[in-house]
């Protein structure tokens, strides 16, 4: 459906997949091999400027890790060249204050920090690094400088139960903004979904948890709780729709309508090398395979909810039904809701011996830590091999 | 709560940007932005920190004569609570 293109109003630019941590949830692709080398600082300008010129507001400048781009503060500057709104969502390693004065003076209006939990033993586990110490020095700095700061948290089955302490952190650093975010089921969290995945009780305490902090916060602090699609019966609205509001770009220059799209295999997505933001936006023929309602399978294109929830996520139903043109399984409607009961029947219950002075058995082993897969790097080809 | 002794300031993590493509502004914060009509715009630049909500209410009261008082303030007081809410104003020192 060519033409059927709206306005975008957020760019999402993925500057590099290198990064300092190896997060069992990153949201990078698995086991891919990027096309090329990451893009350089004239086309990212020119990404941006294409990207207003379609009615893009909001920039988010991300990876793997921003910080290790030496020319973030000319693509900062670029930015705000352009009137967009500038975030830069950082692991904050590695970052000095100096580093973000000049950020900050180039025209940076935001950082989001992401932290693993309240303890150097949750970076250690979930990222697969001690960094925490670095992380609240980097918030410090924000801060320190007077940029507004969102702190960032992954919830999953070891840090669940941390949301009263993640709120007070996050009110200790001063932060505007308090994202949490079930972990989604996509990239490498699926294969750790084992692992990762809290039993609905715990979820339903978390998020009250998290409704009573807001209350108490309102107007001070934001707080966001992302609840996990598996649970809710009904399917979230992936990025708003797709090809809908988000436009991502990849760090080899791919042009796509979320972070994972390139996991469906058989879809077309364009590259900013070879054309401009615009026709890769709306002509791609990988960008309107999902746009509007021709695509739907039965029960979505019957349902009342397609307006809200679009069907749900693409990159689930495949990842899950090996189709990804079928309705998300996170559905409760889908004929393809019993793969996520199995997850859910399957999902860890916590440390339930792990009160001090209860240590007597009655029957439950204590939780032993459950194996998970780390993040690793494919290399680009080397500009030779391009040749 | 606010006052009509209340001075508003904007939050740090906003900022008032013109949108060329539909000429309004838009009030941006991470990840998000309101579109402000006219009058919501006239109000967000008064939001300076110095200036109390009445002394908002007079200045906008010159500026739309047409408007009645009362229904000004009434709309001014709306839509700084809307701000406040979603935590786009500081707080008063």
């Amino acid at each position: 459906m060519t033409g059927g293109a709206e306005r975008p109003y957020t760019l999402v630019a993925e500057l590099t997949y290198r990064c300092p941590l190896r997060c069992v949830y990153c949201s990078n692709p698995v086991d891919q091999k990027p096309r090329r080398g990451d893009l350089d600082t004239a086309t990212w300008r020119r990404v941006f400027r294409e990207a207003e010129a379609l009615g893009v507001v909001q920039l988010h400048l991300t990876g793997g890790e921003p910080l290790l781009r030496d020319d973030l503060e000319d693509l900062v500057a670029g930015a705000r060249e352009l009137g967009l709104y500038t975030n830069l969502i950082t692991s904050g390693i590695p970052l000095t204050l100096e580093r973000l004065r000049t950020l900050r003076a180039r025209g940076l209006d935001a950082v989001q920090i992401s932290v693993q939990g309240v303890h150097e033993s949750d970076a250690v586990r979930i990222a697969g690094r001690a960094s925490l110490p670095e992380k609240l020095e980097a918030a410090a700095f924000v801060r320190e400088v007077g940029l507004p700061l969102t702190l960032n948290v992954v919830l999953h089955a070891e840090n669940i139960e941390q949301v009263p302490a993640l709120v007070a952190l996050a009110e200790r650093l001063g932060a505007a903004r308090l994202e949490l975010a079930n972990t989604q089921y996509l990239g490498w969290a699926l294969p750790n979904r084992a692992a990762l995945l809290p039993t609905e009780e715990r979820i339903n305490r978390a998020a009250k948890e998290a409704r009573e902090a807001r209350d108490r916060l309102q107007g001070k602090m934001e707080i966001l709780f992302v609840l996990p699609d598996y649970y809710r019966g009904v399917p979230r609205a992936c990025m708003g729709g797709w090809g809908k509001q988000y436009i991502v770009v990849t760090p080899d220059g791919v042009v796509l309508p979320c972070h994972a799209a390139r996991s469906i295999p058989g879809l077309a997505f364009a590259t900013v090398d070879e054309t401009s933001l615009e026709h890769a936006w709306r002509e791609s023929t990988g960008m309107n395979a999902f746009r509007g309602e021709a695509w739907m399978p039965s029960p979505c294109r019957e349902c009342d909810r397609r307006t809200q929830d679009f069907g749900g996520c693409r990159c689930q139903a495949f990842a899950l039904t090996g189709n990804a043109g079928a309705t998300d399984p996170a559905c409760r409607l889908s004929p393809d809701h019993a793969l996520i009961e199995r997850a859910r029947s399957a999902a860890r219950p916590g440390e339930r011996n792990s009160v001090p002075g209860e240590s007597e058995h009655n029957g439950d082993m204590p939780e032993q830590l459950v194996e998970l897969r780390y993040r690793t790097f494919r290399a680009a080809p080397s500009p030779r091999d391009d040749a | 709560m606010i006052s009509t002794e209340t001075k508003p300031r904007l939050a740090q993590k906003t900022r008032l940007h013109f949108d060329r493509h539909t000429n309004r502004h838009l009030l941006l914060y991470p990840e998000k932005g309101l579109v402000l009509n006219p009058t919501a715009t006239e109000i967000v630049k008064l939001c300076d920190g110095a200036r109390t909500v009445s002394e908002i209410v007079v200045d906008l009261a010159a500026r739309y004569d047409a408007a009645p008082r009362d229904v000004l303030e009434k709309e001014v007081f709306g839509f700084l609570n809307t701000l406040r809410e979603k935590g786009l104003l500081e707080d008063p020192p």
